[in-house]
């Protein structure tokens, strides 16, 4: 029995995706090399790397970022030994031909992420990566959004389309632990064996770890996770916590939980710019719904028209604005200040 | 001037409600495919001449057709084309096919009034291009940057399988048509129920100009749109920050056929009929 050396979770790390959210998509090639390495050396399987937003992203909308897709995955692809590169694609910002440049330059995972009802937006960038011969994985986004089987009817379009796997993509930290379970559940009731399922948290509600882990428990085999929590919102699931959490209950995901602790600590907290924290304005992300990755936007929207960021961002969730909709931010900013001061030019 | 349909599905069928409220462009027929299809049942009960058997059949019933409006898709177009370029009869593309130059009515229809295709590029870029064009009118602009966001209901198979497609012609219209050096464009779909309008937000670097001459350019542009699109609005005044100038743009259906929330396939349709007005009124003119 080589339990013990068998993974039964494949971690993919996004704290070089996920993470930039954190620092306004500000990571150098330089960071991206000694995370990347720490994460190489640990064992996990996929590393992600890249604009918050996916390929393509940076922009005015979404945030420019301090260096190009390019440069960052290059710099991975400098000091990747074991892991793979993973790139992120969103359609509607990336297209094939930033897929076709992420594969040239290494990348042999891709992750195509829609919201969580469009998943047939999708369908050609799965396609065309498999067609390159990379490992593909789907994301739902927003997935507290939409009932268990009506997401897995959704993750069954992606599977169709030739996804290897499926993630639950907690963006706005919204779910239970019974609303994951619930989803692994259905995921697995609508997908055929050999695609595998996959679970991405935040930790809006302090849910992050304990959610990755029951999603594994009823048949996840896909995590992604974030050194030091680092990401978006109150940031991701802790890759170390996750980790240890997951070895004491008999998971193992084949990496060495000291050589992670020692990434967190010594490679990734120095580049944060602050710490997550579940304060007033991601617990409100997590109870209103909202993408984790609006927080760093609402709050400039905040300072810049001198409303309450909670106010803001629960507006956007009584909109049921998606991933992708920052201008929302600044517009529903400069809505709240004209009401309250007969005014809408920033000050 | 008498104008044909090909195609009966909602876009065509918007078109018809639009072209009975323009008194020059006289709408003789419409054809389709399929002899079950209820857009072309409407069309009949509407007394146009209707045919199931594609637009060639339509043409001999009306030969007197000077223009021809293609609502059917990308792979039907080029056929349709080919039959209008041989009998020099124009086409308004309505299909994500890409003949013809690159046209929003308010902006350089002008130039391209003998063009024998149009091209009317992506809803996103009927409804954001002419505030990129009000900005690079005013001061040179390096960058222009547009977000798209339209209601889930309202994106068809055609955008849903081609989303590269649409960013793309979206981006290279805001350089071609727009005046902009550079280029970038997203789409977003919400599922929102009821369904959102149609949202874009347009961003643009500029070097020089005022904000008094960006607010009369930009002002002066929502009067000209809306005057083919009435649902078109400012959504708040525009930002200016630094360099940049930022404007928000919301799209309210005319709800002739499509349901209100569908700006963006209203935009579509109107700045199609708007195209042939403009066609039409130069004919006369020249008469």
């Amino acid at each position: 029995m080589n339990a013990q050396t068998t993974p039964s979770v494949r971690l993919n790390d996004s704290t070089l995706r996920d993470g930039s959210h954190a620092i306004r998509h500000q990571f150098t090639p330089d960071d991206v090399r000694r995370i990347a390495a720490r994460l190489d050396r640990a064992g996990v399987y996929a590393v992600s790397v890249g604009h918050g937003d996916g390929l393509g992203a940076s922009s005015i909308h979404y945030g420019l970022a301090a260096h190009t897709d390019e440069e960052l995955q290059s710099a991975a692809m400098e000091v990747l030994q074991r892991a793979i590169l993973c790139a992120v694609l969103v359609p509607g910002t990336g297209t094939k031909d930033h897929l076709r440049a992420a594969f040239d330059r290494g990348a042999r995972l891709l992750r195509v992420a829609t919201h969580c009802t469009e998943a047939d937006i999708g369908i050609q960038h799965i396609g065309l990566g498999r067609e390159l011969g990379m490992e593909v994985h789907s994301d739902l986004m927003m997935a507290h959004q939409i009932p268990p089987a009506e997401l897995a009817r959704q993750a069954r379009i992606m599977a169709d389309a030739g996804a290897n796997g499926v993630y639950i993509m907690d963006t706005a930290g919204a779910l239970t632990i019974e609303d994951a379970v619930a989803r692994v559940d259905a995921f697995r009731e609508a997908l055929p064996a050999d695609v595998e399922v996959g679970i991405h948290a935040h930790n809006n509600l302090s849910l992050a770890v304990a959610i990755s882990v029951e999603a594994v428990r009823a048949g996840a085999t896909l995590v992604d996770a974030c050194l030091a929590g680092m990401g978006a919102g109150a940031g991701n699931c802790q890759t170390e916590a996750l980790v240890a959490t997951l070895e004491r209950m008999g998971f193992p995901t084949g990496t060495d939980l000291w050589a992670l602790q020692d990434a967190a600590d010594d490679a990734v907290r120095p580049v944060m710019t602050q710490p997550p924290v579940i304060d007033r304005s991601t617990l409100t992300l997590g109870f209103a719904g909202v993408p984790s990755s609006f927080l760093l936007h609402a709050r400039k929207a905040s300072e810049q028209f001198g409303v309450d960021e909670r106010e803001i961002l629960v507006e956007l969730g009584r909109r049921k604005a998606v991933g992708g909709q920052e201008d929302m931010i600044i517009q529903i900013a400069a809505e709240l200040a004209s009401e309250r001061m007969g005014v809408s030019q920033p000050t | 001037m008498k104008v044909g349909i090909v195609g009966s599905g909602n876009i065509g069928m918007d078109l018809m409600y639009k072209l009975q409220r323009r008194p020059g462009l006289e709408l003789v027929g419409v054809a389709g495919r399929s002899a079950g299809s209820s857009g072309l049942a409407l069309a009949r009960s509407h007394g146009y001449t209707v045919t199931d058997e594609g637009l060639e059949r339509l043409l001999d019933l009306e030969p007197g057709i000077e223009l021809v409006f293609d609502a059917t898709s990308a792979q039907g177009h080029y056929a349709n084309f080919a039959v209008l370029q041989a009998r020099g009869i124009q086409c308004v593309n309505m299909t994500p096919a890409r003949t013809g130059p690159k046209v929003v009515p308010s902006v350089n229809m002008m130039e391209h009034l003998d063009a024998p295709a149009i091209n009317l590029i992506t809803c996103g870029a009927q409804a954001v291009t002419p505030m990129v064009a009000a900005i690079s009118r005013v001061a040179h602009t390096p960058y222009a940057e547009i977000v798209a966001t339209i209601a889930s209901k309202s994106a068809g198979p055609g955008t849903r399988q081609n989303i590269d497609e649409y960013t793309i012609a979206t981006a290279d219209g805001l350089v071609e048509v727009g005046g902009a050096d550079k280029g970038k464009a997203i789409i977003i779909l919400n599922p929102a129920d009821p369904p959102i309008m149609m949202r874009n937000t347009v961003h643009a670097r500029v070097d020089g100009g005022t904000q008094r001459e960006f607010i009369e350019s930009i002002e002066a542009m929502t009067a000209a749109v809306a005057h083919y699109v009435p649902g078109y609005r400012l959504k708040v005044p525009p930002l200016f920050r630094d360099d940049l100038v930022t404007v928000f743009i919301e799209v309210e259906g005319a709800g002739d056929y499509l349901p209100t929330y569908a700006g963006n396939l209203d935009i579509m349709t109107s700045a199609g009929v708007r195209v042939a007005e403009l066609i039409e009124e130069r004919g006369t003119a020249a008469a």
